[in-house]
């Protein structure tokens, strides 16, 4: 940056040999971030700076958007949440247990990662329907899932499944069983030794595996779309609501609520690193 | 492990024993079966679904002009994205892994953003700069070039997608090889690209092949984007994922879980080579160690 400067202020000719020495690989790096990435994040700014900021707020703040934040997050909430418990008893049972087709299903955790989200969409919407395999279970019980937040629960699960489950495993795996062992020949009970012995080197991975899990519910579209009615206030979430506003050409309330869920994301993301260096600090130590 | 497990075995009471045996069977169990519901039927039906008309059913859905077209398009897009995701990662993780630089934590997080944008703002990002009426706009429009609602504008949301994974799998890997073996070529006279190819992209074949299966996997399927930056009109700028979404609002479910099995398919090899892939990766570690 400072180079930069100076060389302008200076000479011409010492900027050009300034431009000469950056090599090959920083030259593609930083087009291909500026081109796909960063321009872009730049001028969805620049375009929701250029609504009134008391406008960005009525909008942004509308019945609507609020409902959205509300129903994305709390539903996306749920769903991290039980992949927190369900990610970390996989990963366990992973680590530690031998048993038929271990492989498969370990295979298996990746599904989300390599299934388009539309494909999951449909699928999910079908097998859950009052009609389909699973949601036929419920139906007797009045409980309809596809076409409603329930659906849209089970969505975000789907699709965030791999992030606990593979955040987890490899401490496990470093994790020495001797430890246990020991708390238990010291006397220690079962719950003592998970409590006090176990939990505490997996937590950072836990809440990394956690947050990334809620962070991709939050901005999942593809599977959502297909499995929820969309109708607001009951399951519809924000970036399906973004999608519309654009499919309206309401542009401009597109872009307000598609900056708040950018700046959304990018405060989890933060959260995420700190996360990760929590977890640095544990294995360092 | 299995030592390990043997020494508990010997030492803890065989009463114990049947209570291990106990919580195992019930987690074990419990994990399947959570798998199952959330997992397994679902993508079970994919298959079930693409034949609920039968064999002839099927096969009519993947002759179809529509299907081949948006089969072509997502073959033409992934063609485009994934080579230029695979530079581009190369390059930045040997940015990242090999030079020392502030803000070197920081391209690292820019480089992962994609992960966490959801993809309607991704699809949004890019139509704010190259839309119509985006800030691009006006200088795109006196050269003539259209991007958004036609094929550049879906290659660009297709590369989004799948940015970070090449960078990130080869940044550990170059940092675990050091730098040895390039400055020994180089002290024996080999150029920037000898060095690269002689010596360097061997010993990182492993991880930049996992990288590129998880963007191709990613680019195949990429949707929530495409469908903000494409006009979606059928046969023309209508992508696989595209397809499957229209079919199945058409009241298509057939078609639409035919075109699934497809995509379906390519996401089970993609796990298969992934297996493969960690097991090759794997064993010169493990060997090491012992």
């Amino acid at each position: 940056m400072t180079a930069s400067t100076s060389s302008r202020s200076a000479s011409f000719p010492a900027f050009g040999r300034w431009l000469s020495r950056i090599s090959f690989p920083w030259v593609v790096t930083i087009a291909h971030l500026s081109i796909v990435l960063l321009l872009p994040i730049a001028a969805l700014f620049l375009r929701s700076f250029s609504v009134s900021p008391p406008e960005f707020w009525r909008i942004a703040t509308s019945p609507v958007a609020l409902s959205t934040y509300n129903i994305t997050f709390t539903t996306a909430l749920v769903a991290a949440a039980i992949n927190c418990v369900a990610g970390t008893l996989t990963a366990w049972v992973l680590v530690r247990y031998d048993f038929p087709f271990k492989r498969v299903l370990d295979a298996v955790i990746d599904l989300p990662f390599a299934l388009p989200t539309a494909v999951a969409g449909i699928t999910l919407a079908t097998v859950y329907s009052q009609t389909g395999w699973v949601g036929s279970f419920f139906a007797p019980f009045g409980i309809r899932i596809s076409f409603t937040r329930l659906g849209v629960a089970v969505a975000m699960v789907f699709i965030s499944v791999p992030f606990v489950v593979r955040t987890v495993q490899p401490v496990l795996q470093e994790l020495d069983v001797a430890l246990e062992e020991a708390a238990w020949s010291l006397g220690a009970s079962k719950w003592q030794t998970f409590w006090r012995v176990l939990l505490p080197p997996i937590i950072p991975a836990i809440l990394t595996g956690t947050t990334q899990a809620f962070a991709r519910a939050v901005g999942e579209f593809g599977s959502v779309v297909l499995v929820a009615a969309n109708i607001p206030f009951q399951d519809l979430i924000a970036p399906v609501l973004v999608f519309q506003r654009i499919e309206q050409n309401d542009m401009a309330g597109a872009t307000v609520i598609a900056t708040v869920l950018l700046l959304i994301s990018l405060g989890l993301l933060i959260a995420i690193n700190l996360f990760q260096a929590w977890g640095q600090r544990y294995s360092d130590a | 492990m299995t030592p390990n497990l043997k020494l508990s075995q010997q030492t803890t009471p065989a009463k114990r024993d049947g209570a291990r045996d106990w919580t195992k069977i019930v987690l074990i169990s419990g994990v399947v079966f959570y798998l199952a519901l959330v997992l397994l039927l679902p993508t079970i039906y994919v298959f079930i679904g693409a034949f609920s008309n039968g064999f002839r059913g099927f096969v009519a859905s993947l002759t179809s002009r529509d299907f081949t077209q948006a089969l072509r398009l997502t073959v033409l897009a992934v063609a485009v994205a994934v080579p230029l995701n695979i530079v581009f990662g190369l390059c930045a993780a040997w940015v990242i892994a090999r030079r020392r630089f502030p803000g070197r934590t920081l391209l690292l997080s820019i480089i992962d953003l994609p992960f966490s944008i959801s993809p309607i703002v991704g699809g949004l990002m890019l139509v704010s700069l190259y839309g119509r009426n985006g800030v691009l706009g006006p200088l795109l429009q006196s050269w003539d070039i259209r991007i958004i609602f036609t094929f550049p504008g879906i290659a660009l949301a297709t590369i989004l997608g799948g940015m970070p994974f090449v960078a990130r799998e080869v940044i550990p890997v170059l940092e675990e090889i050091g730098t040895e073996e390039e400055e020994a070529a180089k002290t024996l006279g080999a150029s920037g690209w000898q060095t690269f190819w002689r010596v360097t992209l061997p010993s990182i074949r492993w991880g930049l092949f996992y990288g590129v299966i998880l963007t191709t996997a990613r680019a195949m399927g990429e949707f929530g984007a495409i469908a903000v930056v494409s006009s979606n009109i059928i046969g023309r700028t209508q992508t696989l994922t595209l397809y499957v979404d229209g079919a199945y609002r058409n009241y298509d479910s057939q078609g639409a879980f035919a075109a699934s099995v497809v995509l379906a398919c390519l996401a089970a090899l993609t796990l298969l080579l992934k297996e493969i892939l960690e097991r090759r990766i794997a064993t010169p570690r493990s060997r090491k160690a012992e």
